[in-house]
């Protein structure tokens, strides 16, 4: 495998041999490190000396099951720490085939040119993207796919990336060619932009695929775990029918859904948004239920949501964007939800930092709560480069100082996501502590907090939180270097077989020897590379903290985030 | 007692369709989660998730007249 170095300054493509140091990771391993190593933490995130490195997971490419994801790292605009986001779809997989361990973009077009980069077995390649400004990425992957072929992966920024708003995404294309996937979280569409990189086209076609080390052992052991992940009911019944947004009800009952920018734990118009409704909808209007966002992917947990009158609307349509434009913003109108959740994947926007920073606009009056007409003007306004559109599109804390709203839920500048962490006080552990900002995926506590998955820990009171979002931070980060969804996890949670078949893979496909004990100090070895970045950054224990409204309390059940910033604290000590 | 009984997922189809899955139910005082289960017929081929007045409760546990109890199967997403 090869890394190769894409500079924009010079607009020169170079390849270079994987440093032995390099041999062992993937994914957010792989991103993290090259970040540390390579950038100045306390450079301008959107400057020439930031990086964006692009590098699929461990197993990405190979026959394992649900192994597609991709990792973009760098220092994140949104932030000011290392970010690692995470997405879906068919870059890492083409990409791995392509024998590519990782794309190194550094530098900045001297004149601000956009530039399309080219991917195939011949290598990479640069083009003049002027053409294609200010395209949204439904338009854009239709350009690319007239020109490069139906079943090219293309990678990009919408006009939020073009202006380098810190809420831009970067989109990766499903196996339909729709922009549905994203690295949603952090900003690292603004980097891509600022990069001077507008779309990334990955065709895979002749690609020398992965080699395997040992074939049998491999196909043995993705064979055992594919069948683990099938027999587990969240994995293989729970998620495939119904999708994340089952959990809307869920969190609704146990008084953890974060409602009228985190007032509540309980939404009235919960029922209406939830994965249910959605369910129902979609079989009524000939959608699909069950769609994996990449092929290969066994939980499928993804679906195509169609409109009134039967048409394509959206795909990808997430728990965390049903609560962020739902509950958050107290619009319980699904059809609505789903145009605001097109929106952003067609303008390239996270999600749920759009969602929280239009409950942050509702706060500060710029349109009332529950406007779903209003919301979708806003987000227009961001796609159209408008002055209010800028601030928006700068995320919840930006427009919260922009409009003097003091209740903006944020962690280190990065919106929080759908549990309340008075109510599901691992997950607000996490919040609070883990080096990217407000991220549930970093150390998923609502697992034994709420879904009985890996164990009871009681969500509404302190005992064992820390300790249960340490050891999830560790094993995700392992995870998140594999390719593997991290929604393998519940089946590995429960099933102590399922871990050394992940292992096995490992070996059989490099040659190597690891135990699952190696795979802990993995994780251990990220987290630390990536608090070292934030520390010289600039980040010390005071930034591991929530916002102080949260000692409020949270009906229905009256709790506050109570921890001491002691007790946070501890979550480093391993 | 009365209770305010919500099923979700596909226990949903546990109730009459046009409930969506919400119902008052009333069964005999002091009755347990997992005689409410019984009532309902609800398989026990998988684990449930019981929330009581929103607070996970084991099947053991005594109900009251006028609890919400929730009742899910295996669920997940993130």
């Amino acid at each position: 495998m090869q890394i190769y170095r894409v500079n924009m300054t010079e607009g020169q493509v170079t390849t270079e041999e994987v440093k032995e140091s390099y041999a062992a990771l993937g994914g957010r391993g792989l991103t993290s490190q090259i970040i540390a190593d390579e950038v100045d933490p306390t450079c301008h995130p959107l400057g020439a000396n930031n990086k964006l490195v692009i590098a699929p997971g461990l197993l990405s490419g190979t026959n394992a099951p649900s192994s597609g994801r991709l990792s973009v790292g760098t220092k994140s605009p949104l932030t000011g720490t290392i970010k690692e986001s995470n997405a879906g779809g068919t870059a890492s997989q083409k990409l791995a085939k392509l024998g590519i361990k990782a794309i190194i973009v550094e530098g900045q077009p001297k004149n601000g040119e956009f530039y399309t980069l080219k991917v195939s077995k011949d290598g990479l390649e640069l083009k003049d993207a002027s053409s294609l400004l200010g395209q949204r990425n439904y338009d854009l992957g239709n350009t690319m796919r007239s020109e490069y072929g139906d079943s090219v992966c293309v990678v990009s920024v919408g006009p939020a990336g073009e202006y380098k708003l810190t809420a831009a995404s970067i989109a990766v294309t499903d196996g339909d060619g729709r922009p549905v996937r994203h690295c949603g979280r952090g900003g690292t569409g603004a980097v891509m932009g600022s990069k001077g990189i507008k779309v990334i086209v990955i065709d895979d076609a002749d690609a020398p695929g992965v080699p395997i080390k040992d074939k049998e052992s491999f196909k043995a052991a993705a064979k055992d775990f594919s069948k683990m992940l099938l027999d587990h009911p969240v994995c293989g019944q729970g998620l495939p029918t119904y999708g994340t947004a089952v959990l809307i009800n869920i969190l609704n009952e146990a008084g953890g859904l974060p409602t009228k920018n985190f007032r509540s734990g309980r939404y009235d118009g919960a029922d209406k948004i939830s994965g249910e409704a959605m369910y129902d909808a979609i079989n009524e209007r000939k959608g699909n239920p069950t769609h994996g966002c990449h092929p290969g992917c066994v939980m499928r947990c993804s679906q195509v949501y169609n409109d009134k009158d039967g048409n394509y609307l959206t795909a990808g349509f997430e728990y965390e964007t049903i609560w962020a434009f739902g509950a958050h913003c107290t619009i319980d109108d699904l059809d609505a939800i789903a145009t605001l959740d097109r929106l952003c994947d067609d303008i390239g926007l996270d999600t749920i930092e759009m969602g929280v920073t239009i409950g942050v606009a509702m706060e500060a009056g710029i349109i009332p709560f529950g406007d779903a007409d209003g919301a979708i003007d806003l987000l227009q306004q961001i796609g159209e480069g408008k002055p209010l559109g800028r601030i928006l599109g700068n995320g919840a804390s930006f427009t919260g100082k922009a409009y003097g709203v003091t209740r903006v839920p944020t962690v280190k500048d990065q919106s929080i996501p759908a549990y309340d962490p008075r109510a599901v006080k691992g997950v607000g552990v996490t919040y609070a502590t883990t080096t990217m900002g407000a991220d549930h995926t970093a150390g998923y506590s609502v697992t034994a907090n709420i879904l009985k998955v890996g164990g009871h820990v009681d969500p509404l009171s302190k005992d064992g939180q820390v300790d249960l979002s340490r050891n999830l931070q560790i094993a995700t980060a392992a995870v998140d270097s594999t390719g593997l969804c991290l929604f393998v996890a519940f089946a590995v949670l429960d099933e102590p077989k399922a871990l050394p078949r992940v292992v096995d893979m490992l070996n059989a496909q490099y040659g190597l020897s690891l135990t699952v004990d190696d795979v802990s100090e993995l994780g251990k070895a990220i987290l630390n590379t990536e608090r070292e970045f934030n520390k010289a950054a600039g980040f010390n224990n005071s930034h591991d903290r929530l916002p102080e409204f949260f000692k409020e309390e949270l009906p229905p059940h009256g709790t506050t985030f109570d921890f001491t910033d002691k007790e946070l604290d501890e979550l480093y000590n391993f | 007692m009365k209770l305010e009984v919500r099923l979700f997922a596909n226990l949903r189809d546990n109730l009459p369709k046009e409930s969506r899955g919400q119902a008052a139910i009333v069964i005999p005082d002091g009755s347990t989660t997992q005689e409410l289960i019984n009532h309902l017929n609800i398989p026990r081929n998988l684990p449930l998730i019981i929330m009581v007045n929103g607070k996970r409760q084991l099947e053991s546990y005594s109900l009251k007249d006028g609890d919400r109890v929730g009742i899910f199967p295996p669920v997940g997403g993130g």
